[in-house]
């Protein structure tokens, strides 16, 4: 969206004019455009989120920055480099359930450690353990931890790869609201100690402001594309309980969510119609 | 009085050796030549000739066992048949399973080959293998193996295509190459399911092991009834198939301890550890 001068150095993530269509494998005249005409950037260092309805695309966009999907037309470049096949510069944290449930918790944060032939791993997922709150708890099985401590061992396993990029997808959707500001909170602290690009998808507008550089608003599928861009010029460090209530807060939500009003009705009328 | 033999979930055990008591005790009224006058047959020797006596069923069991003390050989080929058929039909359904599912072109070239081979009554194989393999262990082991290999097979195709894409991807973003995803994501999650039909196929291997002796052997539980049943010795047919059950339920329990152990892993809901 906005313009960078080349001589800067590159963005961690820039996606160009990106596309989405699906083709249902038993009917190819069935086509469904999830995104189009997108444009994202995310600068090194950057926390940005994306906001909008429900299925209007957000976890296809973030798929296609992973390069777990490759686009219909466009490119994703990352630190202005072309991306072919994943993106190995990022960690990504899942929506739903994405630990191995055969493997204890600590082995899970070992894992991506393992695959890269680190010697290591074992010292760095106890470091890493300990960081996000579940030091006692490596040799738990992730059926056996509740939810939020599953989230967390997500989070070590995204992080103790120490990606340049993380991106996350409503990672704390399934959590209750306590435990969810607790989680908003350590991922800032973690954050604000390295400064790694993250590109955040939320349906959570509070969540977005409370937390993010900068805030991205899509239209409602089919064919989602950004409809606004908001900075958020909020102090930091934040703590994601007490900013809600400062003015300058309240203002952004309610200049953002003037934006993104129409098209979450939209979204739900469309919803009801299908 | 009836308050306390009424059928309930303490005294389930007793009722259980009761039931099991008056089974034997009527097979030895219907049986016992001269006990109660001929009903269905001519003479009273015959019910003992077609169903066997119990008491001279025990007798010969409590020869196998301790007096000649001859049935460990057998019993013994028969466990060694069984655990082969298992392992090597296991092994051999976990990899062409494995293929199958990884390879999409593969699994539907070999589809109506396999959809064959799985309806064909396989016993029927017994017979061949009797020729290419000779009357020793080896038939039979190839027999237990083609019933075992289906079981694992359709477990393990399954269990790789209902890996969660959640987790293969969140592997793959973790940096895993082809060869990891097979290792720390494909294996663990078919052998899951290995372990689900873990008592099917046990069993199964069992079926093949006495089958295959039955149908030609110089060892073995299937050997003994087959010569029993030569000379119309109907007490040691009976006996052997008694001791062929006790040796299943035996080996069934093995598989459940061993099952217990393995599916530690297993979300189990709604069970607490009593303190």
């Amino acid at each position: 969206m906005s313009q960078r001068p080349v001589t800067e150095s590159p963005p961690a993530l820039q996606l160009r004019g990106v596309a989405c269509t699906f083709v249902a494998k038993d009917d190819p005249g069935q086509r469904y455009t999830a995104v189009r005409d997108v444009a994202l950037t995310v600068g090194a260092g950057e926390f940005v989120s994306v906001v909008g309805p429900t299925g209007c695309g957000k976890s296809t966009l973030l798929n296609v920055a992973a390069g777990l999907l490759a686009p219909s037309t466009g490119t994703v470049d990352v630190f202005g480099q072309a991306l072919a096949g994943i993106n190995t510069r990022a960690g990504y944290m899942f929506q739903a359930e994405s630990l191995m449930p055969w493997r204890t918790a600590r082995q899970n944060v070992m894992a991506g450690l393992e695959f890269r032939g680190a010697t290591d791993a074992g010292t760095q997922a106890d470091e890493w353990l300990r960081r996000v709150g579940l030091g006692g708890f490596g040799d738990r099985y992730p059926h056996q931890l509740s939810g939020g401590m599953r989230k967390r061992v997500s989070l070590a396993q995204t992080l103790v790869l120490d990606p340049d990029i993380i991106l996350m997808d409503e990672p704390f959707s399934a959590l209750d609201i306590q435990t969810r500001q607790l989680m908003e909170n350590e991922v800032l602290d973690l954050w604000a100690q390295k400064k790694k690009a993250v590109l955040f998808i939320t349906h959570d507008l509070d969540e977005a402001i409370a937390m993010s550089d900068r805030v991205v608003c899509l239209s409602a599928g089919p064919g989602a594309r950004p409809i606004g861009e908001f900075a958020i010029d909020l102090a930091r460090p934040r703590d994601v309980a007490e900013v809600r209530a400062t003015p300058r807060f309240i203002e952004l939500h309610q200049a953002i969510w003037s934006v993104l009003r129409d098209e979450v009705l939209k979204g739900y009328q469309q919803q009801l119609a299908a | 009085m009836w308050q306390s033999i009424k059928p309930s979930h303490r005294n389930l055990r007793v009722w259980q050796l009761g039931l099991l008591a008056v089974i034997f005790v009527l097979w030895h009224v219907i049986t016992k030549p001269g006990l109660i006058p001929p009903i269905v047959f001519e003479n009273d020797q015959q019910a003992a000739f077609f169903f066997g006596e119990p008491l001279k069923v025990f007798g010969r069991i409590w020869a196998w066992f301790f007096t000649q003390a001859d049935i460990y050989q057998h019993l013994w080929v028969t466990l060694l048949e069984t655990v082969l058929a298992f392992g090597i039909g296991t092994a051999l359904g976990l990899g062409l399973g494995l293929w199958l599912a990884l390879s999409p072109l593969a699994a539907a070239i070999a589809d109506p080959y396999i959809k064959a081979a799985n309806s064909m009554p396989r016993v029927i194989l017994a017979p061949i293998f009797a020729v290419w393999f000779g009357l020793g262990i080896a038939s039979k082991v190839a027999l237990g193996v083609t019933l075992v290999f289906f079981i694992v097979f359709f477990n393990v195709y399954q269990g790789v295509k209902e890996v969660s894409p959640v987790v293969l991807a969140n592997a793959r973003m973790l940096g895993a190459s082809h060869r990891q995803l097979l290792r720390h994501v494909y294996l663990p999650s078919a052998t899951s399911w290995v372990f689900s039909s873990l008592h099917t196929s046990v069993g199964l291997a069992f079926v093949g092991a006495v089958v295959g002796e039955y149908l030609g052997s110089s060892r073995g539980v299937g050997y003994l009834i087959l010569q029993a049943e030569g000379a119309f010795d109907i007490n040691t047919v009976m006996a052997g198939i008694l001791v062929l059950t006790v040796f299943a339920l035996g080996l069934d329990a093995i598989v459940g301890r061993l099952e217990r152990r393995l599916m530690k892993l297993q979300p189990k809901s709604g069970e607490t550890e009593k303190l």
